[in-house]
């Protein structure tokens, strides 16, 4: 039973960090911290993905002479790519969220839903 | 040469056209670069799909490095239906819309919004053409990144919000789908599609598999906007500019549906998906109660855009009903249905984007009497009305005849339930048409900012071709017979 | 911020040395951590410190809006265009092989002009962001 826990203890915070990202999605109003949660869930996936990919006794995944066990460096790759999307995500997001603010003079989610519903 | 490169040229022509269209100066020579640039990924695919037809699959292995360790494009015949689908919709949107760019989006952005167009465009055709499943991934993440930039540029305010809630709900579908990509790299080692197919068998037992596969059901659904995880797609067709309605609405849920197609057919595989994890019994209620949900709010909305967008989220429900069936001609419907929605949901948001040309509002309280000053127009949503709900000679009755065909195999109430939403799509038809025509027309009306020809032409250029394949079938019935027999063999 | 001597005379000693330990970064990809990425956000950091200390002007007479669109976009095209080269050069798309004279070297000038153009694109994004927020008219 501990093994099941200390064995996987990567795997178990990945998944810790992915539902505490998403509950902040879900229940914070505010949209920049809804984009903060966004962000620690992606940061989530990427310990998952670069945690499988390291090789017992291994070291970091570039050539040098004297060393014979590497980690594998196609979670690394892949991993690069996704922190550069989550990055271009952000920048999406704030803009959005710098804009709604110009015009809702707030980036309070139920007070814009609340605007919207007096205008209706 | 251009023959043997044109799995990559597919998806680089547009990929370098965006950076060279962002140093464009003038808004005019943007639209043009733009139109050339998507009739010529137009032409790329129509040789793709001659070239399918004589080969029967295309590999492209880019760098040429070999299959499981390089990227590798691999276009077979859903491939090259889906490509030309999707090009041919950029093609005729991209003709006709100059006009209503220029109306809806301030003059300074308008370099920026034919860039962020060819990056969705080439997000879109990537998904397609590639075989390597993180880069599906990646072209995913291009292609909804875009389409956030091009719904906040909608006019009014709620875009904002509108682009917001979807860039939230699409990032965590597309987080969900890279977590089924790596759980599944985890166990196989590999990230090429047919790989993984071939690893499936051997570890098709274990736990992180089934949660893989769960994972990308729920990222592959959200995307699809299939009930219930369709809340971003109402507000993100209705507040969008009209252009860029058209062409989402034709094509960005459709690409969605092909990802469908290849994770759940080609990646696990029929008998994993369907009789191992039982996707159908997932499938089936959902799409029953997206059809007869949808359709039902559809008829109470005030804003015909909003109407239109319940109405696609109906139609998806009929696609995923095809694949809930298990069997090839529910697949071959679907694919069908695929792609006469695509036609048919164009030329009416194309519809709607000239009525929003003429009296800058898709409300119908002020759409009264359109019919008397844009005759054209109002008979377009007309016989586009008619294709919504199935009757010949358009596409949509030849997608529901599919669609009843392949229900009747296996249960005679579902085909009930078929034909009775298509009665709901009547009310909500026929609510428009009745305020377009039978009713006097308004101040703003009689003094709307008369249509161009241009967007007029391509909206009937739309209608046509929904005509047309309802009256010849052989191109899609081909290419979609083609793909189910290669998909379930 | 310009008033505070600590600020002024630190970021005078840094921000020359961020730059090259950017460019260094950018060039030692292949025998260490780095790369395009990594060495574009670091050369983006330094202007931005300078940007955050000195006022947006004076950083935009160094780096301004137009150039960092203009560079961003040479970025992705050096990226794609290198890959269209391999086309015409015999190879299929992104083909390192044919770029020089054997694979080794091609490999080699292959990835250090990818790596260049992902640097470019990288700085100019991010300084392009960092202009876009600073400029925006409430």
């Amino acid at each position: 039973m501990m093994s099941l826990i200390t064995d996987l203890y990567a795997y178990w915070i990945s998944v810790l960090l992915m539902m505490v990202g998403l509950y902040i999605v879900i229940d914070h109003n505010n949209l920049f911290k809804k984009l903060i949660g966004l962000n620690i869930f992606q940061t989530s996936v990427f310990i998952l993905f670069i945690s499988m990919g390291k090789v017992d006794q291994g070291t970091a995944p570039i050539l040098k002479e004297g060393f014979e066990t590497f980690s594998n460096p196609l979670p690394h790759v892949l991993i690069l790519t996704a922190i550069v999307v989550s990055i271009a995500t952000t920048a999406v997001g704030l803009a959005l969220v710098v804009s709604i603010n110009k015009y809702y003079k707030t980036i309070n989610e139920s007070e814009i839903q609340a605007i919207e519903r007096e205008e209706a | 040469m251009i023959l043997m490169h044109t799995p990559a040229l597919q998806v680089i022509i547009p990929l370098i056209a965006a950076p060279l269209c962002c140093l464009l100066p003038k808004s005019r020579l943007a639209w043009l670069f733009t139109t050339l640039v998507s009739f010529s990924t137009f032409a790329i695919s129509v040789l793709l799909v001659w070239q399918v037809h004589a080969v029967g699959v295309i590999d492209y292995e880019m760098g040429n490095w070999p299959a499981p360790l390089g990227i590798k494009y691999h276009i077979d015949s859903l491939s090259a239906f889906i490509l030309i689908l999707i090009s041919a919709i950029a093609s005729i949107t991209l003709l006709g819309a100059r006009s209503i760019i220029e109306q809806e989006i301030p003059h300074s952005k308008h370099a920026l919004f034919y860039t962020a167009f060819l990056l969705c465009l080439t997000g879109l055709l990537g998904i397609v053409a590639t075989n390597d499943a993180f880069n599906v991934f990646v072209f995913l993440e291009i292609s909804s990144l875009s389409t956030y930039a091009l719904i906040a540029m909608g006019r009014n305010r709620k875009a904002l919000m509108a682009a917001y809630e979807y860039l939230i709900m699409g990032t965590i579908g597309a987080t969900f789908i890279l977590i089924g990509i790596g759980l599944l790299y985890m166990q196989t080692g590999t990230l090429n599609m047919f790989d993984l197919h071939d690893r499936m068998p051997i570890i098709g037992g274990f736990n992180s598999v089934h949660a893989g596969f769960a994972f990308f059901t729920v990222g592959i659904f959200l995307k699809l906007a299939l009930f219930p995880l369709h809340q971003w797609l109402p507000n993100a067709y209705t507040f969008a500019p009209s252009a860029v309605s058209v062409f989402l609405a034709a094509t960005s849920t459709k690409v969605a549906l092909y990802l469908l197609y290849r994770v759940f057919y080609t990646i696990f595989g029929f008998e994993f998906s369907f009789s191992t994890l039982h996707l159908g019994a997932v499938l089936l209620p959902l799409s029953i109660v997206a059809i007869i949900l949808s359709s039902l709010i559809a008829i109470f909305q005030s804003d015909i855009k909003r109407l239109l967008a319940y109405s696609s989220l109906a139609q998806i429900g009929y696609m995923t009903l095809g694949v809930s069936l298990q069997t090839q001609s529910g697949l071959i419907a679907s694919m069908i249905n695929l792609f006469n929605h695509a036609f048919i949901k164009g030329a009416l948001f194309m519809c709607l984007a000239c009525i929003a040309y003429s009296i800058k509002t898709t409300r119908f309280n002020h759409m009264a009497g359109i019919a008397k000053t844009q005759p054209w127009v109002a008979a377009a949503f007309v016989v586009g009305g008619i294709a919504l709900i199935g009757l010949p000679p358009t596409a949509g009755f030849i997608s529901k005849w599919y669609i009843v065909l392949a229900v009747l195999e296996t249960s005679w109430w579902l085909a009930i339930v078929v034909l009775l939403t298509s009665l709901l799509a009547v009310i909500y038809v026929w609510r428009v048409v009745e305020q377009m025509y039978l009713r006097e027309p308004l101040d703003n009306i009689q003094h709307g900012t008369p249509v161009p020809m241009m967007l007029i032409i391509c909206t009937w250029i739309m209608i046509l071709l929904s005509v047309y394949f309802g009256i010849d079938n052989r191109f899609p019935l081909r290419m979609a017979t083609m793909a189910a027999e290669m998909l379930m063999p | 911020m310009k008033k505070n001597p600590i600020l002024r005379e630190t970021s005078h000693l840094l921000i020359p040395a961020i730059l090259l330990f950017a460019l260094y970064v950018q060039f030692h990809g292949d025998y260490g951590p780095g790369g395009g990425f990594q060495a574009g956000v670091i050369f983006a950091s330094a202007i931005i410190l300078y940007a955050l200390l000195h006022g947006v002007k004076r950083a935009e007479q160094v780096v301004s809006l137009n150039l960092a669109k203009t560079c961003a976009a040479c970025g992705l095209l050096l990226y794609a265009g290198l890959g269209v080269f391999g086309i015409l050069w015999g190879g299929n798309y992104l083909d390192f092989n044919v770029l020089a004279h054997d694979p080794i070297h091609g490999q080699h000038w292959g990835i250090l002009l990818i790596e260049l153009g992902v640097g470019l694109t990288v700085a100019s994004v991010v300084l392009a962001i960092f202009y876009a927020f600073t400029k925006f008219k409430k």
